[in-house]
């Protein structure tokens, strides 16, 4: 005969039963996605857009036939190792902060010569359709690989941006009423199999900045973090977000800070 | 004209360990574009591999092996400093060699 | 136009190497040297195997073969294969709910090791088949792999 304590307890028991099995089942999921992961091993096809990257880079081309080694990412003229993981950062000559990106159109246009529309006519790859921006930003960032993120901050422009990027980060707009946040503001969340960051922490932030730019497996393609913030907002059906934008540059500014300190592994593979 | 391959050949105890990354797109046909036109089919279906000269590896493939296609393997009667070659071709007709020192 | 298209259509059809797509009122799409392999051609196992020649493989637990549990993306999936079966001639890799099953199929010279790694494209949750022939005749094993849709689907 069930009392109605014998019963209360049974139901307890059998749930937290539930739970745990339930628990149990997520983390052994979880363990099978590390799994797959770890097969990929270091052969990552991110190193087919480093090497064409490294090309681009010394190759003389546009109108001024001059390669892009006097290049400035903010450490100096032609300087790429360490130089991803203090951008985005303001820049004198262009009076602006900027991403990595932005800076590539930068030295791209004023010392090649090159027109920006055309330069970025494929801004993301597809198949056949190959970026320039892709490959020249994998070389770029692989330099970094193993450099701590480091962004002091000093400018006013600077802390204007991170300041406009936490802002956007939280602004909820589009037929979902979504923000990052919605998805990246608390811990513990996922959709469908994915973990999803919370990029407000330093863990979090790291998690996710020391591994974009990533070979995007579902993609088949090297994506840049101004591609990773684009499909965002396309994944919240927000208006598209500008290229090299201030809303852009001032999230991205937002993750490499909240990600300072963190160790950069990037070009990564994701799924 | 292709990207060239990533190749790395190297000498474990007694044998050559080699691992290839290949730029093919891999197009299996049945995929469609942005604008809903299918992407023609397009993938490497031969694959060989030379040490010195020497038939190391033949392989048949099909449009199923992924974009950027990886492919490992080991091989004895290799040294360091020995060249290795490696060669694709694909539906297109298009062909590729690569060749690396041994190291 | 229509003149022109069955000429060009009959000068194809002896070669026997073009596929032609035709949509109306366009000119035909040519995929140049399509694929004619049988083994390739295949949507079943059974199909495969009869093309490549092979019987009835028996099952082995002398093959090593390694795939992930749960891929994350079944656009690559890695796979490796290792054949402790003396006379190792070639593995194949067949996946069985692929439109076409055979993926590929790699052959050791001497001196060679019956070893590869690559990855695959998988469809969907499938059972994969890593098929060795070797002097004594042809073996097997698979695994099952399952295929999950990530985060937003893309």
């Amino acid at each position: 005969m069930n009392t109605p304590r014998a019963t209360r307890r049974a139901l307890l028991v059998g749930s937290l039963l539930l739970l745990a099995g339930a628990a149990q089942a997520e983390t052994s999921t979880q363990d099978a996605i590390a799994e797959y992961r770890e097969m990929f091993g270091d052969d990552n096809p991110a190193e087919l857009w480093q090497s064409r990257g490294e090309a681009l880079w010394h190759t003389a081309r546009g109108p001024k036939q001059a390669n892009l080694t006097a290049c400035d990412l903010g450490l100096g003229p032609g300087v790429i190792e360490g130089a991803y993981a203090q951008l985005p950062r303001w820049f004198d000559d262009t009076q602006q902060v900027q991403d990595l990106e932005t800076r590539l159109v930068s030295c791209v246009t004023t010392l090649q010569g090159i027109p920006r529309e055309e330069f970025l006519k494929v801004k993301f790859g597809d198949g056949e359709k190959k970026s320039e921006l892709e490959a020249l930003t994998a070389y770029v960032v692989a330099a970094s690989r193993g450099k701590p993120i480091a962004l002091p901050m000093q400018h006013p422009a600077e802390q204007a941006a991170y300041a406009l990027g936490k802002a956007a980060f939280s602004y909820r707009a589009g037929p979902h009423d979504f923000a990052c946040a919605t998805c990246h503001g608390d811990a513990g969340k996922r959709i469908r199999l994915q973990e999803l960051p919370q990029l407000t922490t330093a863990a979090g932030a790291r998690e996710a900045y020391t591994y974009w730019p990533a070979y995007r497996i579902s993609q088949g393609e090297l994506r840049t973090m101004e591609w990773r913030l684009q499909d965002c907002f396309r994944q919240q059906r927000l208006p598209q977000l500008k290229f090299g934008s201030e809303v852009a540059i001032g999230l991205t500014m937002f993750l490499a800070k909240n990600a300072e300190g963190g160790t950069l592994a990037a070009p990564g593979i994701k799924r | 004209m292709s990207d060239p391959m990533r190749i790395r050949a190297a000498v474990k105890g007694e044998k050559v360990e080699v691992k290839i990354l290949m730029s093919h797109v891999m197009e299996t046909g049945q995929r469609k574009d942005a604008e809903g036109a299918v992407v023609p089919a397009h993938y490497i279906t031969k694959v060989t591999a030379s040490c010195n000269g020497r038939d190391v590896l033949s392989a048949d493939w099909g449009p199923s092996v992924s974009k950027n296609p990886y492919l490992s393997f080991r091989f004895k009667g290799g040294a360091k400093g020995d060249k290795l070659k490696v060669t694709w071709t694909d539906t297109a007709g298009d062909s590729r060699s690569d060749e690396v020192s041994i190291g | 136009m229509m003149l022109a298209r069955r000429r060009f259509l009959q000068r194809l059809g002896h070669t026997g190497l073009a596929a032609l797509t035709i949509t109306s009122g366009l000119l035909p799409r040519v995929v140049r040297a399509a694929d004619t392999r049988p083994a390739f051609a295949a949507e079943a196992i059974a199909d495969a195997l009869k093309a490549l020649g092979i019987a009835n493989p028996t099952k082995s637990d002398a093959i090593r073969f390694k795939a992930p549990d749960i891929a994350e993306n079944g656009a690559a999936v890695p796979v490796e294969v290792e054949s402790t079966l003396p006379g190792t001639r070639e593995i194949l890799l067949l996946v069985e709910k692929n439109p076409h099953v055979m993926s590929a199929s790699f052959s050791f010279p001497d001196g060679t090791d019956a070893y590869v790694a690559t990855r695959v494209k998988v469809a969907e949750s499938s059972l994969i088949h890593a098929v060795v022939k070797t002097d004594a005749g042809a073996f097997y094993t698979d695994r099952l792999v399952k295929v999950t849709l990530g985060g937003c689907g893309g």
